[in-house]
């Protein structure tokens, strides 16, 4: 009997299981999956959490419900890879071995790799959003906020799902006007990009929503440290902003199980072959979602489409046959930009947002790049649709997982 | 697009925002005079992160300010104070690699 064995039942390794049960042969091949956490988060819910939009409950689940019943589930922490062994090693010392690997340990904040950030103000007036725990304290906190600063900070590229804090930008000015207290928020969005959005072609079509909501922008601010005990940030050029309540998005990085296995690039990302998700330095180790190195957003849309093209190059590994070199970094993100709307865009690799419409070409019901209440609805939606269907391995129907061109507008935005 | 640098009387193919586009038609001159046109005085520290940038983008290797910063040859503060406003964009200019892509 051989072992598929899967590192992480977040979102891509869960679609992963999902996937491939169905798929391997069931006489030869067993497919296990370890997870040190026994509840799975509906992290896009994490940016919703804050403003009461939605509640603890809509956001976690338990992770096991979601594992086929024929695949292996391990509860345990994860010590070491050892790819030249071909073996995992787990807490207590058990190891597995394995014939496949499919790598999807995430990414995690590290507010430790910014001086001052994590220190005694974290979560007291410095927070992040990107944890359940930080966002939940950020909830109460904003719950008996009296007003002030409020920046909304980025450390460093790459970050997981790169809109989220714009949204939060945006969400917080309407969250502020609806409490009947906007006139004493001053909301300021600083950025170590050129521009706000990460995209230069979306950075010039949405300027107007900064500007419309008063939020400030402060970009090219590279931050060295917090001075928590002056309010400050200050980045390398010696550029201060200061602030009442600091929401930071810290340095993103992958999993220390990567850095200790020797396995990670600067930040534990893992060299990944950006079409076929086979890593660049073991054939038979695979690495899939936040995990990986690639170009392409940390987000679950792009986990998604990358599931439905590893699952078939998995297949052909098996089988001997050439991999697929089919994923072109599709991406597919809903922007919320408050007072119940919401954006939508599409983009890969080599494709920048655009207009047009979505899935259907010409038709929509969704609209790409343009503010609408029914890119809001998709929005919320979407949380049912990722607990009953996209962890599931459930073909999400019209959309696929390489970026179709129809329908869309490449022309309207170009210079 | 064509640029024609004036001292050096060298022309070379540059992106729209003034990248050289063919890494290998750089030379110490143009380094000078791109480093000219955006108010820095090259000096040997700015030459030796000029000739890490290059080997990194020769071997294909993403950029980033983190890495430079781990690179042994400067700190990320030495960067900035080395090419103030833009460490890794203007480094970059200067040693004809391609604009930084950090923006996903």
């Amino acid at each position: 009997m051989k072992r598929l064995l899967i590192l992480g039942a977040g979102t891509s390794g869960t679609m992963m299981a999902n996937h491939l049960v169905s798929k391997l042969p069931k006489n030869d091949w067993k497919i296990t999956i370890v997870d040190q956490y026994k509840t799975h988060y509906y992290q896009p819910g994490f940016l919703f959490l804050p403003f009461d939009i939605y509640t603890t409950k809509q956001v976690k689940k338990n992770g096991k419900k979601f594992i086929p019943k024929k695949v292996e589930y391990i509860q345990k922490k994860i010590e070491l890879i050892q790819p030249e062994a071909n073996k995992v090693e787990l807490e207590g010392g058990e190891i597995l071995n394995y014939d496949i690997l499919i790598v999807a340990t995430g990414t995690k904040i590290a507010p430790a790799e910014t001086e001052g950030m994590d220190g005694p103000m974290w979560h007291k007036n410095i927070f992040d959003f990107y944890t359940y725990e930080g966002a939940k304290a950020l909830r109460n906190k904003l719950r008996e906020w009296k007003g002030g600063k409020l920046v909304v900070h980025i450390t460093e590229m790459p970050i997981k799902c790169p809109v989220a804090p714009l949204e939060f930008a945006f969400l917080a000015d309407s969250y502020f006007k609806n409490k009947g207290m906007r006139d004493k928020v001053d909301i300021t969005y600083v950025t170590p990009l050129g521009g706000a959005f990460t995209k230069p072609k979306a950075t010039e079509t949405l300027h107007y929503l900064l500007e419309e909501k008063n939020i400030k922008e402060v970009t090219d601010f590279s931050i060295e440290r917090v001075d928590y005990e002056n309010n400050k940030i200050i980045d390398y050029a010696d550029t201060e902003v200061e602030y009442d309540l600091l929401v930071t998005v810290p340095t993103n990085m992958g999993d220390e199980l990567i850095e200790k296995s020797g396995m990670g690039d600067d930040l534990n990302f893992i060299p990944t072959n950006k079409a076929t998700l086979q890593t660049n330095d073991y054939e038979n180790i695979f690495a899939i979602g936040d995990a990986t190195n690639l170009p392409a957003s940390k987000a679950g849309s792009v986990a998604h489409f990358e599931a439905e093209i590893l699952t078939e190059n998995i297949l052909r590994y098996i089988n001997g046959e050439p991999l697929k070199e089919e994923f072109d970094g599709h991406a597919n993100c809903f922007i919320e930009t408050g007072n119940g709307k919401a954006l939508l865009i599409d983009f890969n690799y080599t494709h920048e947002p655009v207009e047009g419409s979505f899935p259907f070409p010409h038709v929509g019901p969704l609209s790409l790049l343009k503010e609408s209440r029914t890119n809001h609805m998709g929005k919320m939606a979407f949380r049912w649709i990722y607990w009953n269907m996209l962890i599931k391995g459930i073909h999400i129907p019209f959309v696929s997982a390489t970026m179709s061109e129809k329908g869309k507008h490449f022309e309207t935005i170009e210079k | 697009m064509i640029k024609t640098f004036c001292k050096t009387q060298v022309e070379v193919n540059v992106s729209e925002d003034g990248y050289l586009e063919d890494m290998s038609q750089w030379n110490k001159e143009i380094a000078h005079e791109i480093a000219d046109e955006i108010g820095i005085e090259l000096t040997d520290k700015h030459f030796e992160v000029i000739n890490y940038l290059r080997e990194k983008a020769a071997a294909k290797e993403a950029l980033t300010i983190r890495k430079v910063g781990k690179s042994g040859i400067v700190t990320i503060k030495e960067l900035y104070q080395l090419f103030p406003k833009g460490p890794l964009k203007f480094s970059s200019k200067i040693a004809g690699i391609p604009k930084p892509t950090s923006c996903i």
